[in-house]
């Protein structure tokens, strides 16, 4: 529906302030997160550089005192955390307690390397592209079913979806590995460019990148799959309910035009806001589904630093992790905002 | 209303869900499995057999041997047990935290629920595996450890549930009148708003269970969850992956019992949200 621009100022005015708010909201929690993420290194037995001092028997006590001064450990904690979040601030998160001492957002995001192999970038691409196939995806088979509800169809679709909720995600992952790795030999099992990937032309390049994407990406949104298909069907099933859209129906509306203008709109809100909170998930899962491929992605990283007790490294990346899912959800808050007019009108 | 016509009502519901019945069975199944698994298990779960490893599934194991010539049936017997602990352990934690928080929030409402709900949001935003793996990593891996930082990072699905139920119950005239007579928020919390509200927490805990198993599996996967020589069915599942290319049984058995498990769990959680919900109860079916 065009809008007369009378009305669009005054509502692009209370859009941007919706924004600004939900940003202000954001502060507590992200100094919250921080907080947590901060608090975890508290656990652990001992003092952080025990794990650089251990390593070097020959360390005199009065190195061993240099190092704890430099990390600051001989200030009371919530000092500490002072100065450790006047850091984090700047993005700057120490550097790495691993043999080569880099600092932790140089691995994260290592601006030498092109774009396509920075731990954070790979990572962000794979979970965007599950993002999009779960929003390609599972929005059809939700319609679908609930438009056919009790179908075969329908019957199918929720046998899949609960498979998917029980599925762990890392066995379904070894299993297609078997089969599309070893058995068929179709897919490369490892890894996220082959070992000539150097020498191939452009377009090798990047059919090489894609096959690598194939599994984990697939496995990745399985889960979400399921989850968010179901969710479609339910928030759909409730829409065609409604008044609204029986006066649809009567007005003489082609049964297309009712749901996928009317019922859609109003079904597809409540999965939006599902989207936003998905994102913590998806990112926890590249642990898993990275450590299995061997892609080199923030979440391997995050699994070395942690069996390394690479504190500054874990804290690093549960920050950004953080902080990804509070962009995931704020532009969740700004999809609602374009979907749903009441939301801009307030 | 009775309570009995209420209990009858739910009965009738629950029992038509067949595949919530299935379920069930295949839950209580494992409850006997874990038990008994001194008895049913046909070896030792920890018996190294150097002459039989990696033996597929035969006769004398049927499902195979491990690297070590361990038995891979009885040590996923075993392995039951693990799983049932820790689903039930870690719902049991998150299910009291969150109901302590829910209640306090819901209840009281105000300032109370605005720094509840805050840290509601910020648990929730931290993505939760990374959380729980850092936090095993530095504690140290273990059962108890795992029970425990499961039920930390999972109790806020509960405590948004309560705190829903206790927002709609709290202004109903059965607190009002508990209130008129002088009952302390206490008693008012306890014994009169949180036993109305126990049936949804108590579907969310049966699918709680569920996704802790997922998660124990998925740490033990990792190598820090549970270590061996104690059988876990994600630890058997991570020799499937080192012998991939030669023993699939090692994959394959113990990522079945862990999507089985789940699945009944959910069902069976599924099958009482349905039976539970008196919306769904005029829908004949």
């Amino acid at each position: 529906m065009p809008l007369p621009l009378c009305s669009f100022v005054p509502e692009f005015f209370n859009m941007i302030t919706y924004l600004a708010k939900r940003l202000f909201e954001m502060i507590p929690t992200l100094f919250g997160i921080t907080l947590v993420s901060f608090l975890i290194l508290q656990l652990a037995p001992g003092k952080p550089t025990d794990v650089l001092t251990e390593m070097n028997p020959k360390i005199t006590p009065e190195a061993r005192e240099r190092l704890e001064k430099l990390y600051g450990l001989d200030k009371p904690v919530m000092v500490q955390y002072g100065i450790w979040l006047k850091r984090v601030v700047k993005l700057d998160f120490g550097n790495s307690f691993s043999t080569d001492r880099r600092p932790v957002l140089e691995k994260i995001w290592d601006t030498k390397q092109p774009l396509i192999d920075r731990r954070l970038f790979i990572t962000f691409l794979i979970n965007l592209l599950s993002m999009v196939v779960i929003f390609i995806a599972a929005i059809p088979i939700g319609i679908s079913s609930a438009t056919h509800q009790h179908s075969l169809y329908d019957k199918i679709t929720t046998v899949f979806v609960f498979i998917g909720f029980a599925m762990p995600t890392f066995w379904f992952a070894l299993l297609l590995m078997m089969l599309f790795g070893i058995h068929l030999d179709w897919l490369p099992i490892s890894g996220f460019k082959s070992m000539n990937y150097e020498a191939l032309s452009l377009s090798g390049k990047i059919w090489d990148r894609t096959q690598h994407l194939v599994l984990p990406v697939f496995i990745s949104s399985f889960g979400g799959l399921a989850g968010i298909s179901r969710y479609m069907r339910s928030s759909m099933l409730e829409v065609i309910r409604q008044d609204y859209i029986t006066t649809a129906r009567a007005k003489g509306l082609p049964e297309k035009t009712v749901i996928y203008k009317h019922a859609l709109r109003n079904a597809l809100l409540s999965i939006i806001t599902l989207l936003g909170l998905s994102v913590p998930g998806l990112i926890g899962g590249s642990v898993i589904f990275e450590n299995i491929f061997g892609i080199p992605g923030m979440g391997q990283l995050f699994y070395m630093g942690v069996m390394t007790r690479d504190y500054p490294l874990v804290m690093g990346i549960l920050t950004i992790g953080a902080m990804l899912t509070l962009a995931g959800n704020l532009l969740a808050d700004i999809g609602y905002m374009l979907a749903d007019p009441r939301i801009r009108a307030r | 209303m009775t309570d009995y016509s209420l209990k009858k009502l739910f009965w009738k519901r629950f029992k038509k869900n067949k595949l919530a019945i299935a379920g069930g069975i295949v839950v209580l199944l494992l409850f006997i499995i874990a038990l008994s698994a001194d008895f049913i298990s046909p070896h030792d779960p920890s018996d190294i057999d150097r002459k039989h490893i990696l033996e597929a599934p035969g006769a004398a194991h049927p499902l195979g041997t491990d690297d070590l010539g361990r038995d891979v049936l009885s040590r996923m017997i075993y392995g039951s047990r693990i799983s049932l602990a820790v689903g039930f352990v870690a719902v049991g934690i998150a299910t009291f935290i969150g109901m302590i928080f829910g209640a306090i929030s819901g209840y009281y409402g105000k300032w109370t629920d605005r720094i509840i709900m805050r840290i509601i949001d910020i648990m929730l935003s931290i993505p939760t595996f990374f959380l729980i793996l850092a936090v095993i990593a530095f504690i140290g891996p273990g059962i108890w450890n795992i029970m425990i930082v499961i039920g930390l990072t999972s109790w806020m699905g509960v405590a948004r549930l309560v705190r829903a139920e206790f927002l709609s119950l709290k202004e109903r005239e059965f607190v009002l009148a508990a209130r008129a007579v002088g009952a302390s928020d206490m008693r008012i919390i306890f014994g009169h708003i949180m036993v109305n509200s126990m049936a949804p927490v108590f579907v969310s805990a049966i699918l709680g269970v569920a996704s802790a198993i997922l998660v124990e599996s998925a740490l033990s996967f990792l190598g820090i969850g549970i270590t061996p020589p104690t059988p876990s069915w994600g630890n058997i599942l991570t020799l499937g992956k080192d012998n991939i290319e030669i023993a699939w049984w090692l994959s394959v058995f113990p990522g079945i019992a862990i999507l089985i498990t789940v699945l009944s769990y959910n069902l069976v959680g599924e099958g009482l949200q349905d039976a539970l919900d008196p919306r769904l109860w005029g829908s004949g079916e």
